[in-house]
């Protein structure tokens, strides 16, 4: 086994014995605090896009007074390139739930919900099964928690946690004003937890393994290990699990076609880093904090096209709500195609350069925010292949 | 109180104020477009991005809250070149062909692209052509989705305020838009043509569909004889655009206005409201007393109709309410067949001659029209506020400047009660007047001309009225308690129908004005509108009622002409088809 493999972690998929919901049910044993805590000591971040400390969320979730507390596993997988909640819905529900239930016993909260992206809906019957074996288990646990699952209709917004509880509450999917955030004011205005599906899992594994066993792995800001949805001019797609720290350039080693000339971090709202960068950009909270997605290019592709088509796809999954997103990414299309076909001139790429900076700045969500990440990267590394 | 900085310069306000609040209080000022005092904050249109110290994004100004040690910038170089790309990317989007629009020179996008010097189009025009065709179908509302900005000010407006719903968002992305149920036609969707749409839209998308050129038209040819009704609602509220304040004088100016545009005949719509008022009285009083003689169990509200749209509303929302409905006609179609029928008689006019313009603060008048001889509408056109005052501007005429001017005196003349049936309660108000003397036979207790609960700003208002002594036919009603409740906008509508149908509380009387503030905040009224203006012109109307010498309709002695001359009290049937539907 050479150096770079040693990098690849089998955390997340393994050791699904029979003997079922052992952890959720050791961990109950635990107060909420001294669990908490736990997840604090193994540095858990969020294994969404943000990365946001999932202790203090669940912390803060504790902390409010409510009639009603709810628990949402965000399983509306839509970043472009991701596919990883869907393998660990179909391969281990149970750290899902389980997950879910002890976010549930921590926070108070004893509904939870299960956020399934509407393409995901063939799951929902196997999913449904678990949750019944679920349901008989935690009676035993004397845990007053069930979860249910909520089909999305299908929109890429819906991922962004204040639009997807518009969404449950039966309206558009649309972000709201924050603050409030959902931890003080959430689905039907009561604290709820949103997490992503690797998230709860990955709580799962460090309740089962222990926070000291879970920052081995990793590095001071990012510790433990992530699934990676690898895809791409690559020999080995599919999803692999990682551990954090690692560089672009081990990566690609490792995936690559030998050929790759960059590699899109993070799906459409993501980064594209180009091949003189692969050695210095390290995977983590401290460098590139990512969903999971990793889309590799090789020679044989236009980044024109690459970026075209992301900047497609913005402008039809925008919700539309606010200017800079509903507009902006409008003309950042019908703007690279000018100047491709020549009747804008070179210098209007900066124009747009401009505008993808102020839609960061002033976009009222993630997407929105998030657009100038590939038109910036992918215009920078590749301006000859945008502009000619 | 919470304390922050905006431009450094500290402010302290209180907590839940937005930085948007804080800014106000200091006079400083941050350009917006979504927002709009009476509705709730979107966030949607990001003009009022400021800078907030160690906020990575800008945030919006509107929906913000403080926090203690707040730093807020909201002129540095992030806020204004994003202010700015805004701006631009909302004109791209938008028909911007101002100098034809129908809201040039009041357009809130507009001042902002003059306000930020938007000059080259720098971004593509994105405006596709199939929008460009506006739906004129409905009588009241122009929508025209290419001015359309997206702030959702109309969406919240129908919904939040009004509890109709009409516009929704549709679609995401490049083909999100403002719709109406299926994208059909305004005029086959459920809408009660309220125009409160119209007068928070911040450009054209939203309109009143004018007739002001076809009253132009009427006054120019000779042959006609052209007759305007105007109301104390509307009077009150030119001088906020036309920048005057409303006194004593005000009203014989505008008569003389008036009659400078070319009109040959000015009265005041407060004559027919005393009609109306005394009508009103009429049916309710007859509607108690066959309850009685049926020995009826349950009450059942006699509800007014006189609000334009109100009747839409409750066919559709809530059919089973509508035989409960008022069959009296609105005062401005009383006005509309008694100028036609009455008027025409006594200056000797052949009825087809004559053409009826009124001017309301109401959109929804203009869909409203009856006809009392046959092929001959009472009411020929109906102009908002705005409209009139447009042509006031369009002829140059400066108001302040004129002499005094008389209304029609056969036609004129009116109450104190007349003018409050234009603020909400103030028809409950004027009916009871009305009521207590024509079922007690004596004078009306003075403390009963001002009844308090009726007043003020709340959605729904009651008051109880006894009578302990009563005329010979009316014993029924001694020592009852008659309820009454007052619907200050149709949002209201749906619990006070809930209370009933839990017979909660059983009301004998229910006024119901569709637009909040009754009359006074239509949706005709000028841009802006805001709660505050609609208190400030509830105030000048109840003072009109204080300095009136003349309180009920009834005692109108005009009236008693007519009703002794024409209306023959006794034969309501003859009266039917003026008066009522």
């Amino acid at each position: 086994m050479d150096a770079l493999n040693q990098k690849r972690i089998d955390l997340i998929f393994s050791n699904y014995t029979t003997s079922r919901y052992q952890v959720l049910k050791r961990t109950l044993q635990r107060s909420p605090d001294d669990i908490i805590n736990e997840l604090m000591d193994a540095g858990l971040k969020g294994r969404g896009n943000v990365g946001f400390p999932t202790g203090i969320k669940w912390k803060f979730a504790k902390r409010e007074e409510a009639s009603e507390k709810y628990v949402i596993c965000n399983a509306n997988e839509s970043e472009t390139g991701t596919f990883k909640d869907r393998e660990i819905l179909e391969r281990v529900p149970r750290k899902v739930l389980s997950g879910m239930a002890i976010c549930g016993y921590c926070t108070g909260a004893k509904k939870g919900i299960i956020y399934l992206r509407s393409e995901y809906a063939y799951l929902k019957e196997q999913l449904q099964n678990e949750l019944n074996i679920f349901h008989e288990n935690i009676k035993e646990f004397n845990l007053d928690f069930s979860i249910e699952i909520f089909l999305g209709g299908g929109s890429y917004v819906s991922g962004e946690e204040s639009a997807l509880i518009e969404s449950m509450e039966g309206k558009r999917a649309e972000p709201r004003n924050k603050p409030p955030f959902p931890v003080n004011s959430g689905l039907y205005g009561f604290p709820t937890v949103v997490n992503n599906v690797e998230t709860f899992v990955t709580a799962q594994v460090i309740f089962a393994i222990g926070a000291e066993e879970f920052v081995k792995l990793g590095t001071d800001y990012s510790s433990g290990s992530k699934l990676f949805s690898i895809s791409g001019d690559t020999a080995k797609p599919g999803i692999h699990e990682l551990e954090l720290g690692t560089t672009i350039e081990e990566v690609v080693n490792q995936f690559g076609d030998k050929n790759t000339k960059s590699v899109q971090v993070g799906g459409a709202s993501g980064f594209c880093i180009p091949q003189r960068q692969f050695a210095e950009t390290v995977i983590g909270y401290e460098g590139l904090t990512t969903g999971g997605s990793m889309i590799f290019f090789n020679n044989s592709r236009s980044m024109y096209k690459v970026l075209h088509e992301y900047l497609r796809f913005f402008a039809e999954e925008s919700c539309g709500l606010c200017t800079p997103c509903r507009i902006g990414t409008q003309q950042l299309l019908l703007g690279i195609e000018a100047v491709k076909r020549g009747d804008k001139p070179a210098e209007y790429i900066e124009v747009l350069k401009k505008l993808a900076l102020n839609m960061k700045t002033s976009a009222k969500c993630g997407l929105g925010q998030s657009v100038a990440n590939p038109f910036i990267s992918i215009l920078e590394n590749f301006k000859e292949e945008i502009l000619y | 109180m919470i304390n922050l900085t905006i431009n450094n310069i500290p402010v302290s306000v209180p907590k839940g104020n937005t930085i948007l609040d804080a800014a106000h209080k200091i006079n400083m000022h941050i350009p917006t477009l979504c927002y709009h005092p009476d509705l709730k904050v979107a966030g949607n249109c990001r003009v009022c991005v400021v800078e907030v110290a160690g906020s990575r994004e800008l945030v919006t100004a509107c929906s913000t809250a403080v926090t203690e040690g707040m730093t807020v910038s909201t002129n540095s170089y992030r806020v204004r070149t994003a202010r700015k790309t805004i701006v631009e990317l909302l004109l791209s989007e938008h028909n911007a062909d101002c100098t034809k629009c129908y809201r040039n020179g009041n357009c809130e996008l507009q001042w902002l692209a003059s306000e930020y010097r938007i000059g080259d189009h720098v971004y593509h025009d994105l405006v596709k052509e199939e929008e460009k065709q506006p739906d004129t179908s409905s009588l009241c509302i122009i929508k025209d989705d290419s001015k359309c900005v997206r702030c959702q000010r109309c969406v919240r407006t129908c919904s939040d305020l009004q509890d109709v719903g009409t516009f929704s968002v549709v679609n995401k992305g490049k083909r999100q838009k403002v719709s109406t149920f299926y994208g059909k036609p305004l005029k086959d969707v459920f809408c009660i043509d309220c125009g409160q749409c119209t007068s928070r839209c911040p450009t054209a998308a939203l309109t009143e569909k004018p007739l002001y050129e076809e009253v132009w038209d009427a006054v120019a040819d000779t042959s006609k004889h052209v007759v305007i009704a105007t109301t104390p609602a509307v009077r009150v509220a030119i001088g906020e655009e036309l920048g005057f304040e409303y006194n004593k004088q005000s009203d014989s100016k505008i008569i003389a206005a008036l009659k400078l545009l070319g009109f040959d005949s000015v009265v005041d719509a407060g004559y027919f409201h005393d009609i109306y008022i005394v009508e009103l009285c009429t049916e309710f009083m007859l509607k108690m007393k066959q309850d009685n003689e049926n020995g009826a169990t349950t009450i059942l509200p006699y509800i007014t109709s006189c609000s334009p749209g109100w009747v839409e509303f409750v066919s559709t929302k809530y059919p089973d309410m509508k035989p409960l409905l008022s069959r009296c006609k609105s005062p401005r179609l009383i006005f509309g067949s008694l100028i036609k029928v009455y008027y025409a008689d006594k200056k000797a006019l052949n009825p087809k001659d004559i053409i009826t313009v009124s001017v309301t603060p109401c959109t929804a008048a203009k869909s409203e029209n009856a006809q009392s001889q046959p092929g001959i509408a009472d009411v020929d056109f109906s102009i908002t506020t705005r409209e009139l005052v447009r042509m006031i501007r369009q002829s140059g005429i400066d108001i302040q400047r004129l002499d005094a001017a008389d209304y029609e005196p056969l036609m004129s003349e009116h109450s104190g009660a007349s003018v409050l049936t234009e603020v909400s309660g103030g028809t409950t108000e004027a009916l009871i007047r009305t009521l207590s003397e024509l079922i007690t036979g004596k004078e009306l207790d003075p403390q009963m001309l001002r009844i308090m609960p009726l007043r003020g700003e709340n959605g729904i208002k009651e008051t109880t009225v006894t009578f302990s002594e009563v005329r010979a036919g009316w014993e029924f009603l001694k020592d009852k308690d008659i309820r009454f409740a007052v619907v200050n906008g149709s949002k209201y509508a749906g619990t006070i129908f809930g209370q009933l149908k839990e017979n909660k509380k059983p009301y004998h009387f229910l006024e119901v004005m569709i637009c909040q503030g009754g009359c006074i905040g239509g949706g005709g009224q000028p841009i802006p509108v805001s709660s505050d203006l609609i208190k400030a012109r509830a105030a000048i109307l109840y003072s009109l009622d204080e300095i009136s010498s003349l309180k009920k309709a009834h005692e109108n002695a005009w009236l008693n002409n007519i009703y002794r001359e024409f209306l023959t009290k006794a034969d309501l049937k003859e009266n039917q088809k003026i008066l009522y539907y």
